[in-house]
């Protein structure tokens, strides 16, 4: 419809419009402007999306749209003051797992089309790394949620083994990936069931990985799965090849990074102790 | 085309690393909830999920991803960015409330 020049240079301007949002962000008389900036940057690469393509279900996406804004905007506004933090955490969430369904949705546009078979392996193996990742952020942000607000005890829910379990989860999940993308010759039925079971298996990981680790330390945790989803909002963008999607996602997944450990730092804490120990239950500090 | 993406990531991804460097602790939860929102990109290929050629019929399955998948996003970028708002918007009222200087 609209010339495709013209689609790109205000992508161009919402990557712009994020990179002076972010920075100001982290100033304390420019931060509340800087907040405006991004969201002007969102809506330009939104208005952008719509216009760019002959989307043909007009009627779902702004079924998805009103229904999202109404939700977000009412739990924006109705969160109380001290609940914010659990408030970002579900937020999240929802970002992991819009994520994740868009990579399964491609996935089924190449069903639907019968051509999972010549799709190429980069594509697949793109596929995985965006349900794993968003499915990741998905679950470990509603624990965090529920740990912050207390849904679920907040101190280190522990068993023997665990460490183990963890690293059974991930090896596979790796299997699956390397097995799910080269296997062309795969019945889509059994394919299909594998994209499910990685599915399946990233959404207990992010729950497994995040169950262990103590409420006291739960916003380090909320920054460092923030920054997940922005690496998933980046796979997501190589999924759809979308510039405007690896660009804004890969900004928050390594600024999230740098924020995490400065926020590690500022409790006197090691990130590798807050992930792989279940100190920081709130009373009982016993670290160095 | 693939390599030319890595390339736009891994430029992003230093660019991110230089980006954030001190941060005064007050603003540390707003800048995590404010790139969370940012992160909320992902609406666009949620959108464009919904986007290109539509086999006839059989494609609920697509339209159901792609609109749980906007909707989603959406709860994402707006809750995100009014929440940062309110954030933000509590911390300079607070500063100048306490210090007039």
């Amino acid at each position: 419809m609209i010339n495709e020049v013209i689609i790109n240079l205000l992508y161009i301007i919402a990557a712009i419009l994020f990179i002076f949002g972010l920075k100001m962000l982290g100033n304390a008389k420019l931060a509340r402007k800087g907040n405006l900036v991004s969201a002007i940057g969102m809506l330009i690469a939104i208005v952008a999306a719509l216009v760019s393509n002959e989307v043909l279900e007009w009627q779902w996406v702004a079924i998805g749209m009103i229904a999202g804004s109404i939700v977000g905007a009412i739990a924006a506004r109705m969160v109380a003051m001290t609940a914010m933090p659990e408030m970002v955490a579900l937020f999240n969430g929802t970002g992991g797992a819009a994520s994740l369904l868009v990579g399964w949705s491609e996935y089924q546009r190449y069903v639907s089309a019968g051509e999972v078979l010549d799709v190429s392996v980069f594509s697949l193996l793109i596929i995985t790394v965006t349900v794993l990742i968003g499915g990741v952020t998905f679950t470990g942000s509603i624990i965090a949620w529920g740990k912050l607000s207390e849904k679920i005890p907040s101190k280190p829910i522990q068993y023997p083994g665990q460490q183990i379990v963890n690293v059974l989860i991930v090896l596979l999940l790796i299997g699956g990936a390397v097995i799910f993308a080269p296997l062309r010759e795969m019945v889509i039925i059994d394919s299909y069931a594998l994209l499910i079971s990685i599915i399946v298996l990233s959404c207990i990981l992010g729950i497994s990985f995040v169950i262990p680790i103590g409420g006291g330390d739960m916003p380090v945790v909320i920054s460092l799965l923030n920054s997940l989803s922005g690496m998933a909002a980046c796979a997501a963008g190589f999924v759809i090849t979308s510039n405007v999607l690896i660009v804004a996602g890969a900004l928050v997944g390594s600024s999230g990074i740098i924020l995490t450990t400065i926020m590690c730092k500022a409790m006197n804490r090691k990130l590798t102790n807050v992930l792989f120990s279940g100190f920081g239950s709130g009373k009982t500090q016993s670290g160095p | 085309m693939e390599i030319m993406l890595v390339f736009v990531l891994i430029l992003a991804s230093f660019l991110g690393f230089e980006l954030i460097s001190k941060v005064p602790s007050q603003l540390h939860t707003p800048l995590m909830s404010g790139s969370n929102a940012i992160s909320g990109i992902t609406v666009v290929g949620a959108i464009l999920s919904l986007a290109g050629t539509f086999v006839a019929g059989g494609e609920t399955a697509r339209i159901v991803l792609g609109t749980l998948a906007v909707f989603f996003a959406t709860i994402n970028v707006v809750g995100g960015y009014m929440v940062t708002d309110r954030m933000l918007s509590m911390f300079t009222s607070a500063k100048k409330e306490g210090k007039h200087d």
